[in-house]
């Protein structure tokens, strides 16, 4: 019986040991990977990469801010393009998903969630950049935005189901009309999830290169309006990693190192706007 | 009722209720029937011994009332339940003073002793006879829920009153002619006094049992006829 | 037919006691036709696809006076009282046919807005249910601005419907917090404003009591009695002590069957058909 006993709490023990050491093992890519990043970037961090241009090739200094740009307008526009119809979409699928059209319109997102992104950039390519004959950033929107919107429809659709069908219930009990109960009610009940998942979404694409191989393509200089090439930070590290030149390395390193922080940035956010809205309740 | 409760105990909290409220009405009528038993005997020893019944009587009245109030708290009874509750938390009042009735009679059997007057006409048994059928009737329209039955045992207490009201007159001469007999007159009248009584108690349970019955016109209630 | 002797007379049955607040010696001469009704049926059948729930019930509800529905579940009487408010057909393949009659308006005629017909017959249901994002003054004026409308002085009207509610005193320092904050029984007298702040005619009452404990219950029990000086109230319950408690009259549902309305009193005491005898008793099943 004793010895029945003791066994046991050997095999806990042991499993229990088991269990810290693999998720040690799993936390080693994310730690070396902050780490490293943040030891090779950090060098390369100053103002100048925050505000100046890249210089040509040889002289030292410059920066990337046409390049910081260039990602924030990207992702702007991945959010004008993607946001609307993911959340329209999400909201059809909830009221009318179990409909034959409905049933379809998921299984199409569910399979555009798994399309490789540089297929998504190859498809936007023959598109957008064929027919207007240059890349632009608006091109790279449009394939960050397809991107984005298997898993904004998704995610949406699965928070608006979350919303208890009271709350509906309540509202139309008020003579409230059906479109004006979902809209503002069960929607608005679901938003600070949506919003989360949203981020959450945003934040997968704002690192995305592949895409943006055929249409924002890549630019020197500032680009101006949404027509023209961009620099992207993901553009410019594949860039300059592939150079021969150290200068160049170094402020490849600095722009992972910025890319890794605004990705952690809206994670965090996302995290965050959870736990507040938890403990409102 | 032909349908049971679909809660058994609260079925058999009932059934406990009526069996105890027919035990003691078993227990009254016997009560009574010692009574005019030692009565017509002059039987002192079982005027005495009977007496001591009534204690009986006191205490199922005790235990009567605690169960119906207990269903009355735990069961919330409603339509033909509770007037089944309610008639039968009246209903024991009347039987118990229906025992003290008959502890009277009792009492005034052991007074008379083993006096009795020559007097071949003796008008007490008429009044006891009917006067202990209403008892046995009302108790057994409770038990069938018979409302036809109830309605008779009330229509027989205009005959008691009658019977007794013809008692005085008929006992005057004699007391008047012979000043021996008074003492056991008296005794009569106070014997024929606690018949009546008992006869009024009686009806007051027919009368109950006749509201318990139709307080509702539900169709195929069980063995009962109405009307 | 009473005794000789005056020593134990029972009471008639005539003479118990009304409903209190009513005139105590008239009570007993109002019956379910005396009564002016607030709501009609007439022959409602009501269908889940192909299922008929309701078969036919043609039914009074009294005015401003409370009507509980009872029977075993699965009965219709949910589905009935939904139907009082077109609250039935947002159920996908849901329907009803029969006349509906709100005073002398028929609510199921073609060109009649179901949204209108919510607004004068309000609805409170089981589970509480207070808009989580919105505040508790929110909550009360949500009737309101959901349909668009501003009140001119906001605040008087939170005022006056927790007041009606006898809530006011509990949460007039924390109007700001969100509504889903406060107890189970505050929730629903939260619910009860927020309905009654569109001024219905007619309250519609699901099983209110249901997901509250005793003392809330009783709370909510009180209000109900406040109430019915001013609205029409149906109240379903399974719960036949609560509907003896609160009901003014009360109609027996049974498979889709309207078997029996009375005076709650007479209900409780003396039924008439023997399933509600049955029913109440405890002899089902």
């Amino acid at each position: 019986m004793l010895d029945r006993y003791a066994r046991r709490r050997y095999v806990d023990v042991f499993v229990r040991s088991a269990c810290v050491v693999a998720t040690l093992i799993a936390l080693i890519p994310l730690i070396s990977v902050l780490y490293y990043v943040t030891r090779r970037g950090i060098g390369g961090i100053n103002l100048a990469f925050f505000t100046e241009l890249p210089k040509p090739v040889g002289e030292s200094g410059g920066g990337m801010a046409n390049a910081i740009q260039g990602t924030l307008k990207l992702v702007f526009l991945a959010c004008v393009f993607g946001i609307p119809p993911g959340v329209m979409a999400g909201m059809y699928l909830a009221e009318f998903g179990e409909s034959r059209f409905g049933k379809w319109v998921r299984f199409s997102a569910d399979v555009m969630s798994g399309v490789p992104s540089i297929t998504v950039g190859i498809f936007v390519y023959a598109l957008v950049v064929l027919q207007a004959k240059h890349f632009s950033a608006f091109a790279g929107g449009v394939a960050l935005a397809v991107l984005m919107l298997p898993t904004v429809t998704r995610t949406t659709e699965e928070l608006l189901k979350l919303v208890p069908e009271s709350l509906r219930e309540a509202a139309l009990g008020l003579g409230v009309p059906q479109w004006r109960a979902t809209l503002r009610v069960m929607l608005r009940t679901a938003a600070p999830g949506i919003a989360t998942g949203v981020m959450l979404a945003v934040a997968r694409v704002a690192g995305e290169t592949a895409p943006l191989l055929f249409t924002a393509f890549s630019n020197p200089f500032w680009s101006s309006g949404f027509n023209e090439p961009t620099a992207s930070l993901p553009m410019n590290i594949y860039n300059y990693a592939v150079s021969p030149y150290e200068e160049w390395h170094r402020q490849a390193w600095a722009a992972a190192l910025v890319l890794l922080i605004l990705v952690l940035l809206l994670n965090i956010s996302a995290r965050l706007l959870v736990r507040n809205r938890v403990d409102a309740r | 009722m032909n349908r049971r409760h679909t809660d058994r105990e609260y079925e058999g909290e009932l059934e406990s209720l009526r069996e105890r409220v027919l035990l003691m009405g078993a227990h009254v009528e016997e009560v009574l029937a010692l009574a005019m038993r030692a009565y017509v005997d002059r039987n002192v020893l079982l005027a005495r011994g009977t007496i001591e019944l009534d204690s009986t009587i006191d205490q199922l009245e005790l235990e009567i009332d605690e169960a119906a109030i207990q269903i009355l708290a735990r069961r919330q009874p409603v339509a033909s339940d509770l007037r089944f509750i309610t008639t039968t938390l009246k209903l024991v009042t009347d039987l118990e003073r229906i025992g003290d009735l008959g502890v009277n009679i009792c009492e005034r059997v052991a007074e008379l002793g083993a006096d009795r007057s020559e007097n071949p006409h003796d008008p007490i048994p008429r009044i006891a006879d009917v006067a202990q059928g209403m008892v046995h009737d009302a108790l057994d329209a409770f038990v069938a829920g018979d409302a036809v039955k109830a309605n008779q045992v009330i229509d027989r207490d205009k005959a008691v009153d009658a019977y007794y009201a013809q008692l005085y007159p008929e006992l005057l001469p004699r007391m008047m002619s012979n000043p021996n007999v008074v003492f056991e007159s008296t005794r009569l009248l106070s014997i024929g006094k606690s018949l009546e009584r008992l006869a009024d108690h009686a009806t007051n349970i027919a009368e109950m049992v006749v509201y318990m019955v139709k307080g509702q016109d539900v169709r195929h209630s069980g063995p009962a006829s109405h009307q | 037919m009473s005794g000789a002797s005056s020593q134990s007379k029972i009471s008639r049955p005539n003479q118990r006691k009304g409903s209190s607040g009513d005139d105590k010696s008239r009570w007993d001469e109002v019956s379910v036709s005396t009564v002016v009704p607030k709501m009609r049926t007439t022959d409602l059948h009501a269908y889940f696809g192909q299922a008929e729930v309701l078969k036919g019930i043609s039914l009074q509800i009294a005015e401003k006076q409370v009507t509980a529905v009872i029977g075993p579940s699965g009965c219709g009487k949910s589905t009935f009282v939904r139907c009082l408010n077109r609250m039935h057909e947002v159920i996908p393949g849901a329907r009803a046919t029969g006349q509906v009659l709100l005073d002398k308006q028929d609510i199921y005629q073609g060109d009649v807005d179901a949204v209108r017909v919510r607004r004068r017959v309000g609805m409170v249901f089981q589970k509480p249910n207070p808009f989580p994002t919105m505040s508790i003054r929110d909550n009360v004026l949500a009737g309101l601005r959901l349909n668009g409308e501003r009140p001119d002085d906001p605040d008087a009207v939170v005022e006056k419907m927790l007041q009606r509610v006898a809530l006011w005193d509990e949460v007039k320092d924390i109007l700001g917090r969100a509504g889903t904050g406060l107890s189970g029984g505050q929730q629903q007298r939260l619910c009860i404003a927020r309905s009654l702040a569109l001024e219905p005619e007619v309250l519609l009452m699901d099983e209110p009591c249901s997901a509250l404990d005793p003392i809330a219950t009783a709370r909510v029990e009180e209000l109900i009695h406040e109430l019915r000086k001013s609205y029409t109230i149906v109240i379903v319950t399974h719960n036949m002590q609560q509907a003896a408690r609160v009901a003014n009259f009360t109609a027996f549902f049974y498979l889709g069957k309207l078997i029996e309305h009375d005076r709650t009193d007479v209900i409780f005491t003396r039924p008439k058909e023997q399933r509600t005898e049955d029913y109440i008793t405890g002899r089902f099943g």
